[in-house]
């Protein structure tokens, strides 16, 4: 059986700039497990621009990007294995892996950051009635088909949801010929970035139809048409608004979850609302030494947010291995209150560390309000906030010094 | 009078602009800024891929230098569709030089070694 102080799982950009934090900060024996032929992740396939303004002030693509790290990888002593599939992680932290080279190996290990990136909700999580016909799939898969292996999945295209993934290929099957005929959204407002909605629709005179969804799928060996129709505020149809579209491709943004089911089964404990782990301060999971960062552990939107997190958590395992988080806990737990989705940390031991980030996601776009931040019942702080976005990840960071133990709850006010 | 979504910043501001060159809508000066150069020159960045030849990729990333004219979109395009590469390319490896006399190149954006 070999042995690591530290197994990452997943080589995107959260699998590794976590090995490099941890490698910096001293953790010596780390291995990198990747599915994939190289290391880099979902960057691979996001050809687009617009990566990297936060952490290197510039504009970058995705394979720009993971080229940045996959170098800081390379420098160090670091050891890696691509096209490697892991089957099992059990409680006392074995992973076992196989691939072509090495067959079924089982290593022990000291610590597990999962860095297993997120999935798309597909056709079924929504429930889409109809016809089962090819013809529907999700949008990050169509752009793994054009930008990966050269295919364009179709011609005459309708877009489901207007996340990122969405808006990117909607200008990105233009740009290759095809015809995006719209894009449908169930809510009033858009979940992707303006500058997306202009620059990938409104560039190709793309419409956005908002408050509507697809009602029924057309098809007998082939998808032939869509039906599409406007909902109310309760999202049920109004009728009399369905409207038919005749397209090969039906392509499906519609959110992405967390994938976990390597430790979903092993007891770790799930935030029902982000539906990744819950986590400490040290993005530590309920089971000792299994860790968790980047989509694995909540869905960013940018992956600038998602380096630094997984920073973060590279720091955490760092100190974790050398026996230097406290033992003694002051305990405070963290609750979304009104207009929040969910606040992260779970918990927090305020003897662990000076200052702490609280990142958190509103559930409906808000203008000129303000952030109560609220500890036992006792207003701290009220900051206010000129926009807040659900598209938007927030985060506030506070002192440590100013918390005490029990609950932390983050809520929105009108003043 | 055009309507605009402001792009400099998450907010998404919706501007107005007249003939006269006045912006409404904006929360901040920035958008003024964005605005005006919106209306009389948008620029854009265009990232795609081409064909390669290589043991182990069919398709390279590429992308333009530096932002061009809007209304170039689909030639540049066209060009960009026109070319094989063949493996070793590195990085930031200049693909089409001066791309349709813009003053622009189109680069690889990936290292492919084989």
């Amino acid at each position: 059986m070999m042995n690591y102080d530290l197994v990452v799982i997943g080589g995107g950009s959260a699998g590794l700039a976590s090995a490099i934090s941890a490698f910096d900060q001293g953790v010596k024996k780390i291995l990198i497990l990747e599915k994939d032929l190289y290391l880099g992740g979902i960057l691979l396939q996001c050809i687009h621009n617009g990566f990297g303004l936060t952490k290197y002030k510039e504009e970058l693509t995705g394979p720009e990007y993971a080229d940045r790290y996959v170098n800081e990888l390379k420098i160090r002593a670091i050891d890696f294995k691509v096209q490697t599939m892991v089957l099992k992680i059990t409680p006392d932290l074995q992973v076992h892996f196989s691939n072509a080279r090495d067959g079924y190996q089982i290593v022990q290990s000291k610590a597990i950051i999962m860095a297993t990136g997120c999935s798309e909700r597909t056709r079924g999580a929504i429930n889409i009635p109809g016809d089962r016909v090819p013809g529907v799939l999700t949008a990050g898969l169509a752009q793994k088909y054009l930008n990966i292996d050269g295919y364009l999945v179709g011609k005459r295209i309708f877009i489901l949801g207007s996340g990122d993934i969405g808006l990117i290929m909607a200008r990105r099957m233009t740009l290759e010929g095809a015809t995006v005929l719209g894009v449908a959204e169930i809510m009033p407002y858009s979940n992707g970035l303006s500058r997306n909605i202009v620059q990938c629709l409104q560039d190709f005179n793309i419409p956005l139809f908002l408050k509507h969804t697809v009602k029924r799928i057309i098809g007998k060996h082939h998808l032939e048409k869509i039906v599409v129709a406007e909902v109310d505020d309760h999202f049920n149809f109004v009728s009399g608004t369905e409207r038919e579209w005749e397209v090969d491709t039906l392509m499906l943004s519609v959110g992405l979850i967390p994938s976990i089911p390597l430790i979903e089964n092993i007891g770790v404990l799930v935030n029902p609302k982000t539906k990744g782990p819950l986590v400490d301060e040290s993005f530590m999971t309920s089971i000792p030494g299994l860790f968790a960062c980047g989509n694995a552990l909540h869905v960013h939107d940018l992956v600038d947010f998602v380096s630094l997190e997984a920073e973060k958590t590279g720091l955490a395992v760092a100190r974790y291995l050398n026996d230097s988080l406290k033992q003694d806990y002051k305990l405070l737990k963290t609750q979304a209150g009104k207009d929040l989705l969910y606040v992260l940390p779970n918990t927090v031991n305020l003897n662990n560390l000076e200052r702490i980030n609280f990142n958190f996601r509103v559930s409906r776009p808000l203008y000129d309000s303000y952030l109560n931040i609220i500890v036992n019942g006792k207003l701290l702080k009220k900051i206010k906030k000129a926009f807040m976005l659900p598209a938007e990840m927030e985060s506030i960071e506070l002192a440590t010094s100013l918390l005490e133990e029990g609950v932390l709850e983050i809520e929105v006010a009108d003043a | 009078m055009r309507e605009l979504i402001c792009i400099v910043c998450p907010r998404g501001c919706r501007l107005k602009i007249n003939d006269k060159m006045m912006v409404t809508g904006n929360y901040c000066k920035r958008g003024e800024t964005y605005a005006r150069n919106e209306i009389t020159k948008p620029m854009r960045m265009i990232t795609s891929t081409v064909v390669i030849e290589s043991k182990i990729l069919d398709r390279l990333p590429v992308c333009t230098d530096k932002p061009i004219p809007k209304e170039q979109i689909f030639a540049v395009m066209e060009a960009i569709n026109q070319v094989v590469v063949k493996a070793p390319i590195k990085i930031h490896d200049v693909i089409i030089e001066n791309v349709l006399n813009l003053g622009v190149n189109i680069i690889a954006t990936r290292t492919v070694e084989i």
